[in-house]
């Protein structure tokens, strides 16, 4: 249910100031997505739920959890 | 894909499920709480990479399964109403009520439909004035801002054929319930990452102080659970409960402060029952009174019966209360898979696809 989706951020639409779109490519599927809540441009990654965009992808945070994995297996080979 | 693929990668979860054998010295029993990381444990069979003093107890994570029958009732005797479009997501449509589903309604001629969003049933409010279009807004913290988003569009479109027949839950007030049971099994939870999107990690703060567990904020894929179970049995380990964020590519500490505003203005904090537990004080949202024309039961109330909460398990047999409680699992339940089945449920976590015992019975138990 509270399932969400990264994708990227193709085109914006902002003709309903109270309802701004954008066209959101998940891996080849382009869906419209409501991007109100958020300040983001073309190229943001966004988590898409429900029609809605509830978060930006945070690139940093993405690869420091990354090099944390690495860092723990490391830590297991010691 | 990106954002996703480095989080399922092999070298990562084998990795992760090694220094999780090496932390684990002591026995413990973690709960998540949310339907779809249910689904990715059950998917990926993350129990059985762990160490078997490890437990992980599937909470109440699935709104669609927590849902009371009586509001399934009612839902089916709106979409009956003549010149009535009834929307829901696809999860809602095979959920027993007390005598039907909304699939077999639409079988008989109802105009149910499944949609992807709410924002969808707006647009057709819009394109059919002569219809009433109501949205079964069922969800957790998640998704109850975005029925309000569809709900100020409608608004702002003056369209006074949408309205929402409401089932919001709030996830903390559950997760306290479950702690206050005299003899709670759970160590540690690992909180729902879309939902703490959404509201921030505050009140999992306050509730790892006040009961002194960990609260760790854990992702979806299988790497990021690993992650966020291997974050749990550290601080057990060495004696600490605090809230920790193991999904902070997605998750800042103030979440979304938009939502939260809608959130804010638009609900009121309500009693709430949950499908086979029972009431839990302050757990669920309804509409404030200044949008009772978006409020499908109010608006529908002449031709409605208001659900009454019945307070505990509707289906005798069924034990999916006490599994979400911490304290079964779905191997206690002797009808899995034989008398109850995703044909022939006895309750609701067997029929919604992120329910507990339809994630285990797809995976083949």
């Amino acid at each position: 249910m509270c399932l969400a989706i990264p994708g990227r951020i193709i085109s914006i639409d902002e003709t309903i100031p109270e309802l701004k779109m954008a066209k959101v490519d998940f891996g080849g599927i382009v869906k419209p997505i409501c991007i109100q809540w958020l300040d983001v441009g073309i190229g943001d990654y966004v988590l898409a739920h429900a029609g809605m965009a509830i978060s930006q992808l945070d690139e940093r945070e993405a690869e420091q959890t990354l090099n944390d994995f690495d860092t723990i297996a490391r830590s297991i080979d010691n | 894909m990106h954002y996703i693929d480095d989080y399922r990668n092999n070298d990562h979860i084998q990795a992760l499920v090694r220094a999780i054998e090496k932390e684990a010295v002591h026995s413990w029993q973690i709960m998540e709480i949310c339907g779809g990381q249910t689904h990715t444990i059950a998917r990926y069979r993350i129990e059985e990479m762990l160490p078997p003093a490890i437990r992980l107890l599937h909470g109440p994570g699935c709104p669609v399964c927590v849902t009371p029958e009586g509001t399934i009732d009612m839902a089916l005797e709106i979409a009956a109403l003549p010149n009535m479009i009834f929307t829901s997501f696809g999860d809602m449509m095979r959920v027993p009520g007390s005598k039907t589903d909304l699939l077999q309604l639409k079988a008989k001629g109802a105009d149910v439909r499944m949609l992807y969003s709410p924002l969808d049933a707006v647009k057709l409010a819009g394109d059919h004035p002569e219809k009433e279009i109501v949205f079964f807004a069922i969800g957790f913290e998640t998704t109850a801002p975005v029925y309000l988003t569809a709900l100020k569009e409608a608004e702002r479109r003056k369209l006074e054929n949408f309205s929402l027949l409401c089932s919001l839950f709030a996830v903390p007030p559950a997760i306290e319930m479950i702690l206050n049971q005299p003899d709670s099994h759970v160590n540690g939870f690992l909180t729902a990452g879309h939902v703490c999107a959404i509201t921030g990690n505050e009140a999992y703060k306050q509730l790892a102080v006040k009961y002194k567990r960990p609260m760790i904020v854990t992702g979806f894929e299988p790497a990021d659970l690993l992650f966020g179970i291997y974050k749990c049995i550290l601080q057990l380990e060495q004696g600490i409960a605090r809230l920790e964020n193991a999904y902070k590519r997605v998750v800042s500490e103030k979440g979304n402060p938009a939502a939260r505003k809608l959130m804010e203005e638009m609900l009121e904090p309500v009693d709430k029952e949950w499908r086979g537990i029972g009431q839990i004080s302050l757990s669920g949202f309804a509409l404030q009174e200044k949008y009772a024309q978006f409020d499908a039961v109010k608006k529908f109330s002449e031709y409605v019966k208001i659900a009454v909460s019945t307070g505990k398990n509707d289906e005798n047999r069924c034990i999916a209360g006490e599994i979400m409680k911490g304290n079964s699992q779905v191997s206690d339940c002797p009808y899995f898979g034989t008398v109850c089945n995703p044909e022939h449920p006895l309750g609701a976590p067997m029929v919604s696809a992120e329910g507990v015992c339809a994630a285990y019975y797809g995976v083949g138990g």
